[in-house]
């Protein structure tokens, strides 16, 4: 009487569960979970909106953020969903060798970003903890890239597992593959915001 | 039978609601009032226990009504009637409290309103041109309180600055510091808060006035002492360790005791 | 698309213990992570309440005597986190949520099982971290609201561990609101439409939105602050040019729907425990529900009105004062409702009714002092004042715990399969009700007249009801003896309860107790009224329309 397995209950009742289906409904917890997780975004965003309006910085203290890099970046990111999008379809094609290629081209435009936003971060001129915009910056865009490290690696994991014919993640079972996506959806569209918010206004 | 019983819930209701008012008017539990707008505040406090007094009294009378009348006897089988809902009722005590919400809501804000909080903060031109560019918030009474001049008509200027574990009092006439705040009595004062390290927060009990003292953003609190005599100024702001130890006092004089004060202090210090 | 409930990489049979073993497992089945969370739960009770306890004697005297300063607000940091993340939070929705709402929505399991073992046992780390840290370097003593820059220059080790418990705690609790909201609108039995729900699982429902929705901010909020510790950086240090109102905005958008996170499901408990013990129906079921709901879409958009002296503009002040006295209403409703559900019935007055009634005095007394501070001018003069320790303790203590224990003599008999001993829990319930009041009744008084909170000393004309305060804490931790001594003597020697001892109607009775681990024995039971009393013979519940 301990554990959930079913095999435990008398074998008439066993019948009775093993058939017993229901939705799977992984996906809508996911859905919950980010929407959690953009929660805390709306925290972020919500307090860089407050600093800006309330604590204004000296004059001394306004730094002007260049934008080719980070529209470079946003377009990478949206690149990557598109090129994910186009995996997920080979994927439904049962075409594993394409959704792949997919695949990587997405994860490699993950990693470019990251890159590239290291890269912006080496030629800033201010660091962590200049001042109050300074901190800020740092942390919105820091939060997002530790999001997309996570979503780089997933993408890596998921590539992985649809090789054939080893691979666990195939037309049948194509959960993992459609949460990835789904996650790095909503990790292009916090980039968005950020980008409008942090770099356009 | 429905006649007596809304003729029992009428009776019940009227000495519930005297019953009330009578508790709000005899049962005082708060401290002297010595501003201007603590009799305001206490008239705001005698309407919220009177209501307050009529809800609590009437529901625990309800609910233990209902305990011993409908207790189950012993050897009592079966259920209760099955009563799902009553829309009328449900409709009654939806719109009773929301409109006991409303008015209590309203009567509020022109409370808030009389006390000076709704005004635009109009501090006294001294602040004003030192801190253009800082924003200031106020506190309650942060614009005039509309019968504050009666004899003087400007208001008399302190700054305070808090730290860990004291008030510090300073006055820009005269260019006193001081521990203890001195005030005249019947003089509108406008006190700019600054904190040095923590956030701590200015009450004082019987002038019915609370606010938070921050760092990095000065705070304007006003008011006017009417009874003349000492009374505590409490930290109310967790504030480290000694934050129970962090009291002052105000010490409300009549006009030429604290001009005296003012003389004999201002003459030292400069 | 569809998938087979087939548990397909469970562990072996072999390694899941059985017997008591299994409460220290990490098991998957709902009832036992849900006891797991309650016996947790409690014991974090005993560690806070003893705590609370410092905090009287201390308070005995108007000097600060008993213990120094600085341990004093560690005590209470202390006091304040472990009541509410450790005690409250996850017993009301972690331990009866588990326990109950898999019955309720008529399913053999929480949506997720494995998530809902993590969020368990992410609780007792960081509960033991958190203590551990007064043995280390001192805990925090910043208060469990941590409001900088007073949290950023405490001494920052046990800062940071508060920070990272609390921050494990609030993991703990998201992943419980995802598990419960995927449970209740996923994981429903065929042929049950929501409106059929008991009302449980709506306050389950309204509670995860919140939490799903407020936890993530106080989340960023925290990691923010331990940047501004660890870092040096400066978000909320005004000294480096940030600015403490706005930790406060963000802590305080979490922090006030926290309440009803601890209140909501109470409220759905007690809508489980009265009519069963009234023998009557819910009154007004779908207004209920509405009300529930009228919580959560108003209880998002009070929050600041914890800071009505922090220097907030006037049109801020007065559309919090408007939009919390309105919470008043969607309240109000539930109280009459549960009023009304009791004016007729056949109350039995047992252990679980006292306590539910007791929790609708002291709520209804905590909720007109609630409306009181809403308003601005009111707040102003009771603000960070015992006035508010008191409202607070009469909607937590008063309210929630009172309903914990309520259920907790509720649903014993299905836990364990035995019967608490009523007449102990009358004479627990006098003790509590009579303690819980003596404590914090006086209180407002205090603040009314000028003791703020948060001290440990204060002005010597306070010490006489201060005193009288701490004799009725000293009752409420007595009183928690006839209840442990009832719980252990039942276990071993208590009466055999049955299937269903109060003959009710809701799922979770249609089966043994304690249940299977399937909980039903064959196909679940279609409840589609869960509160049908008074239409049938009420000596067979079985007969109800299935």
């Amino acid at each position: 009487m301990t554990s959930l397995v079913p095999k435990e209950t008398s074998s008439e009742s066993k019948k009775d569960l093993l058939t017993e289906e229901h939705e799977d409904f992984r996906l809508f917890g996911l859905i919950t979970f980010l929407i959690a997780d953009g929660m805390t975004f709306a925290g972020f965003f919500a307090a860089y909106l407050t600093f800006k309006a309330v604590n204004p910085l000296g004059p001394d203290a306004i730094y002007e953020l260049e934008l080719p890099l980070p529209t470079l970046n946003t377009i990478l990111l949206l690149v990557s969903s598109f090129t994910f999008h186009k995996a997920g379809k080979f994927l439904e094609k049962n075409e594993a060798k394409q959704c792949q290629k997919w695949l990587l081209i997405t994860g490699v435009l993950g990693v470019a970003f990251l890159i590239s936003q290291m890269f912006e971060y080496f030629t800033l001129p201010f660091g962590l903890t200049d001042n109050l915009f300074a901190s800020t910056f740092y942390a919105l865009t820091g939060f997002h890239g530790l999001h997309v490290t996570l979503g780089s690696i997933m993408i890596m994991i998921i590539w992985w597992q649809t090789r054939i014919p080893y691979g666990r993640v195939h037309k049948e079972n194509k959960f993992p593959f459609e949460a990835v996506e789904l996650y790095w959806h909503f990790v292009d569209g916090i980039w968005v915001v950020l980008f409008i918010i942090l770099y356009l206004l | 039978m429905p006649k007596l019983s809304a003729i029992i819930t009428l009776i019940s209701s009227l000495i519930l609601g005297i019953g009330g008012v009578w508790i709000a008017y005899n049962v005082d539990m708060l401290p002297v009032s010595a501003s201007i707008n603590a009799p305001v505040y206490d008239e705001l406090y005698r309407v919220l226990f009177i209501i307050g007094c009529i809800l609590f009294i009437g529901m625990t009378s309800l609910v233990i009504y209902s305990l011993i009348q409908f207790r189950r006897r012993p050897g009592e089988t079966g259920d209760g009637i099955n009563l799902e809902g009553n829309i009328t009722l449900e409709i009654f005590w939806t719109a009773v409290p929301a409109i006991v919400v409303l008015f209590v809501g309203l009567y509020s804000y022109d409370i808030y309103d009389r006390m000076g909080g709704m005004q635009p903060l109009m501090h006294d031109h001294e602040s004003q041109v030192e801190n253009q560019a800082e924003r200031i918030w106020g506190g309650i009474g942060s614009g005039p309180i509309e019968t504050s001049s009666s004899n003087n008509s400007a208001s008399l200027p302190i700054e305070l600055t808090a730290m860990q574990f004291a008030f510090i009092f300073h006055y820009p006439k005269g260019d006193i510091i001081t521990g203890e705040l001195h005030v005249p009595v019947g003089r509108e004062i406008s006190l700019r808060m600054e904190s040095k390290d923590v956030i701590h927060a200015f009450w004082v009990p019987q002038f019915r006035l609370k606010q938070d003292v921050i760092p990095g953003q000065p705070t304007i609190l006003n008011f006017t002492p009417t009874k003349t005599g000492n009374f505590p100024i409490v930290c109310a702001e967790l504030c480290g360790p000694y934050h129970g130890g962090m009291r002052s006092n105000v010490i409300v004089d009549e006009q030429e005791d604290f001009d005296y004060w003012l003389r004999e202090n201002s003459k030292e210090t400069i | 698309m569809t998938i087979s409930l087939k548990p397909n990489n469970t562990p072996p049979e072999k390694l899941q213990p059985t017997g008591w073993l299994k409460y220290l497992s990490f098991s998957l089945d709902h009832k036992v992570i849900g006891l797991q969370y309650l016996v947790c739960g409690f014991l974090f009770y005993l560690i806070g309440g003893s705590l609370a306890g410092a905090i009287r004697i201390e308070l005995a005297s108007p000097l600060s005597d008993f213990m120094p300063r600085e341990v004093y607000n560690q005590v209470l940091t202390l006091h304040g986190t472990i009541m509410i993340f450790l005690w409250i939070v996850p017993v009301v929705n972690g331990a009866f949520g588990n326990y109950l709402i898999p019955f309720y929505v008529g399913a053999r399991d929480m949506a997720f099982p494995r998530l809902n073992a993590v969020a368990f046992w992410l609780i007792p780390p960081s509960g033991l971290m958190l203590i551990t840290s007064y043995f280390i370097n001192g805990a925090a003593q910043s208060g469990w609201t941590a409001y900088p820059p007073l949290s950023i220059t405490t001494p920052a080790a046990g800062q940071i561990i508060w920070i990272l418990s609390v921050l494990l705690l609030g993991g703990s609790s998201i992943f419980g609101g995802i598990n419960f909201i995927a449970t209740i609108l996923k994981l429903r039995r065929p042929g049950l439409k929501l409106m059929q729900l008991p009302m449980y699982c709506w306050a389950m429902l309204g509670t995860s939105i919140l939490v799903v929705l407020s936890t993530p901010v106080l989340a960023g909020t925290l990691i923010l602050l331990s940047f501004d510790i660890v870092a040096h950086t400066g978000f909320f240090n005004p000294s480096l040019g940030g600015n403490v109102i706005v930790y406060q905005h963000l802590f305080w958008f979490y922090s006030h729907p926290a309440v009803y996170i601890m209140v909501l499901p109470a409220f759905g408990l007690v809508s489980e425990i009265l009519p069963i013990h009234s023998r009557k129906p819910l009154f007004g079921y779908t207004t209920m529900v509405f009300s529930i709901m009228g919580i959560v879409v108003l209880g998002l958009v009070v929050w600041a009105h914890h800071m009505f002296t922090s220097g907030t503009p006037p049109w801020m002040r007065l559309f919090f004062t408007i939009a919390t006295a309105f919470i008043a209403v969607p309240t109000g409703i539930k109280f009459f409702n549960w009023v009304a559900t009791l004016w007729g019935g056949k109350i039995s007055l047992n252990g679980a009714m006292l306590f539910s009634c007791g929790f609708i005095i002291n709520f209804v007394l905590g909720g007109i002092t609630g409306v009181a501070l809403a308003q601005v001018p009111f707040d102003v003069h009771v603000h960070d004042t015992y006035f508010v320790v008191a409202h607070f303790h009469y909607i937590v203590y008063g309210g929630s715990v009172f309903v914990i224990f309520s259920s907790i003599y509720h649903w014993f008999p299905k836990f364990t399969g035995k019967m608490l001993n009523e007449n102990l829990g009358r004479f627990h319930f006098i003790i509590t009700f009579i303690g819980f009041n003596l404590c914090f009744a006086p209180q407002h008084w205090l603040g009314l007249n000028g003791m703020p909170r948060r001290v440990a000393e204060y002005d010597p004309q306070f010490q006489l009801i201060n005193q009288i305060s701490s004799i009725g804490a000293l009752l409420m931790a007595l009183s928690t003896l006839p209840f442990l001594w009832n719980v252990f003597q039942s276990i071993l020697y208590g009466e055999d309860a049955g299937e269903n001892p109060w003959d009710a109607l809701t799922p979770e009775w249609l089966t043994s107790s304690p249940p299977p681990v399937e909980n039903w024995e064959g196909e679940a039971p279609l409840v589609l009224e869960p509160y049908g009393y008074g239409r049938r013979d009420s000596n067979k519940p079985q007969e109800q329309k299935q």
